[in-house]
């Protein structure tokens, strides 16, 4: 925006603060925002991930028949989940060779778990012999809501973050004016300006996808976020239960007959499901009070040729085998917020719409990493002295580099973790998790200890070696290569190790540009910066 | 001491704008998605529509305590927004209460 002549002089003020807000919340919900970014980011391949970390379960050739698989794990979890009121299990996909079950604990008492789970392999239906390992599910958990905080907590952290980036955006639609010039404007290699020109591009660029994106991901969590509407007007379990049913088809169990019956066989459920829907398109099976005449099994619709993750499923009576309900609708503010849902997770699409989710969020990854770089570029030329900055600017220089070039090595080392750690190990799958919070404190560590801009490139260098190098570690300590991937047809172990080369390159480049980039801070450079803020604050 | 003063008195504005933002905003959120339940449609899709509107709500309620001229407007304004919502908030809260809930 141009200043006015007969602009208000508290028009400026406003400007100014809402500048000051964006780049002091900006600065402290940045940190956070651009792990949230990474590890979602990531996350749009965490079935990809998880098959890549049990390197024990061969490549799926053929995605094997959810009915066949649904019966054989009804019948392992008759004896492994005996006496459970409620088992769950997620079918093979084409993206996912495992099948992820959860039920019940049964005689739960106050203080144990609700729920215990296991994976369990669809060719056998026994449990999964596989590393112990949280696979890309640690990623997505962390992604929405961190780790060593309580799941709660975290949400509501996560949920700030998310709601201070819509502020953001909407805030930059409606002051930006010039949003399309700046689009088109970008000077490359001239220090504060290179970064605002690519905090703005891509801001623009992605801009309808971030917005989106961030409302989605609030949409997600809303339930927890907004109860008040709920609270007020449904005050019964039944009418909560009426609610439920519009966002999920996580039935709870109902009431015990207490008389003994068989469970009818669930692959005919699962094949009068797939007659409806398609071989390869029924998504989950629940079994609620198996063994009693009250049995009852719920057959979901898989997500693929539907963009939405509302509730669509058969009930059958587990008893006798009949279908009893056919849910295919939900209401319309029910249907909304399906499709939201869906659109953030990204899940009905296929392979290239899952990229195309994968590269636009990882520009916006880049968006809120450029946006923390701004301001320590923008500062530094401001300093009195630029060669010994004060101690704040030096605490967010360091924990810029530990939560940017850090992050990177804190994730990769997750994965070299999963390949050096002995099968056999106790607590395998946490330790995996402790290594990714142990590198990342001592990138942390390091960064502190070195000059920032050795630290930078040092440890961007040593990112680039740790990607480059994890397909070598994963041909020596496995008997999936990559040459061995390529050459059965496996896309998933050869794309894994070819996105790892990729991401090496990115930040090898990322490394040298560091190490070209000479930041001077002489008179004309001050000038120019001084000149630059005024554009900017305009 | 003064010159304390003085200083809390010039930061007094920027606080009352952020403290209004972040709370005031989320009050407002949190009382459009109880409006919402005056809507002529069942109980749980008014539920869910108050809720995927809140985050709107809320978003705008930020933005305009920033663009507004001084921070008293600010708030004026987010007490205007606030008062048409409360009033089909308690509306739909006391029918809820008196039907027993509001299931269809």
């Amino acid at each position: 925006m141009k200043p006015t002549r007969n602009a208000k002089p508290q028009g400026r003020g406003v400007r100014q603060s809402m500048s000051d807000l964006h780049t002091w919340a900006g600065l402290l919900a940045g940190w956070l925002l651009y792990a949230m970014f990474l590890t979602g980011t990531v996350s749009y391949f965490k079935d990809e991930i998880s098959q890549w970390m049990r390197p024990e379960i061969a490549h799926q050739r053929v995605t094997p028949d959810p009915a066949a698989v649904a019966q054989r794990v009804t019948d392992t979890l008759g004896t492994v989940a005996a006496g459970s009121s409620e088992w769950f299990m997620q079918l093979p996909t084409t993206r996912s060779n495992v099948v992820d079950s959860f039920w019940r604990t049964p005689d739960w008492q106050p203080g144990k778990r609700a729920f215990q789970d296991a994976t369990f392999d669809p060719s056998t239906g026994a449990k999964v012999v596989a590393r112990d390992t949280l696979g890309g599910e640690f990623f997505y958990r962390f992604h929405f809501q961190f780790y060593y905080v309580s799941p709660i907590w975290g949400r509501w952290l996560a949920g700030l973050c998310a709601m201070f980036m819509l502020v953001a955006i909407i805030r930059g639609v409606i002051t930006h004016k010039k949003i399309f010039v700046d689009f088109f404007t970008f000077r490359w290699g001239k220090g504060q300006r290179s970064w605002l020109d690519a905090h703005n591009a891509l801001s623009v660029f992605g801009l309808p996808f971030h917005l989106m994106i961030t409302y989605t991901g609030l949409v997600t969590l809303m339930m927890m976020y907004m109860p008040w509407g709920a609270h007020v007007a449904l005050t019964t379990p039944a009418q909560q239960q009426a609610l439920d049913r519009q966002v999920s088809a996580f039935l709870p169990p109902g009431e015990r007959a207490g008389v003994k019956a068989p469970l009818a066989p669930v692959d005919a459920m699962v094949r009068e499901a797939q007659a409806r829907w398609g071989r390869d398109n029924v998504a989950s099976v629940l079994v609620t009070n198996p063994g009693d005449t009250q049995a009852r099994v719920v057959v979901s619709r898989g997500v693929s040729a539907r963009v939405s993750t509302s509730p669509e499923y058969l009930l059958f009576d587990g008893a006798s085998g009949k279908l009893l309900d056919v849910k295919d609708r939900v209401g319309a503010a029910a249907q909304t917020r399906g499709v939201l849902y869906a659109l953030h997770m990204g899940r009905f699409g296929d392979l290239p719409l899952r990229w195309l989710y994968f590269i636009v969020s990882l520009a916006g990854t880049a968006m809120v990493g450029t946006g923390l770089v701004m301001w320590t570029v923008k500062r530094r030329q401001k300093l009195p002295d630029p060669e010994r900055p004060h101690f704040g600017f030096r605490v967010v220089e360091r924990l810029n580099i530990a939560s940017i070039a850090g992050l990177s090595i804190a994730m990769t080392s997750f994965l070299w973790g999963n390949r050096l750690l002995p099968a056999s190990l106790a607590g395998r799958a946490d330790t995996e998790i402790r290594i990714y919070f142990v590198v990342w404190l001592a990138t942390l560590l390091y960064a502190l200890a070195r000059p920032a801009r050795r630290a930078w490139i040092e440890l961007l260098w040593l990112a680039a070696a740790l990607l480059a190098l994890l397909p070598v570690l994963n041909a020596l300590t496995t008997q999936r290569p990559f040459w061995r991937s390529v050459a059965d047809g496996d896309w998933v172990f050869a794309g894994f190790d070819l996105m790892m080369w990729a991401l090496a390159a990115l930040h090898a480049a990322l490394a040298v540009r560091s190490a070209r980039h000479r930041p001077r801070a002489n008179a004309a450079d001050r000038r120019r910066a001084v000149a630059l803020r005024h554009q900017e604050d305009a | 001491m003064s010159a304390g003063f003085e200083r809390l008195r010039r930061a007094a504005p920027v606080t009352a704008r952020i403290v209004g933002a972040v709370f005031g905003g989320y009050a407002l959120g949190a009382l459009a998605s109880v409006a919402a339940l005056a809507l002529p449609i069942s109980a749980p899709q008014a539920v869910i529509t108050g809720m995927l509107a809140s985050f709107v709500v809320y978003a705008c309620a930020v933005i305009w305590m920033f663009l507004a001229r001084s921070a008293r407007r600010a708030w004026a304004g987010l007490l205007i927004a606030a008062a048409p919502l409360a009033l089909a908030a308690w509306s739909a809260a006391s029918a809820a209460s008196a039907a027993g809930g509001l299931l269809p």
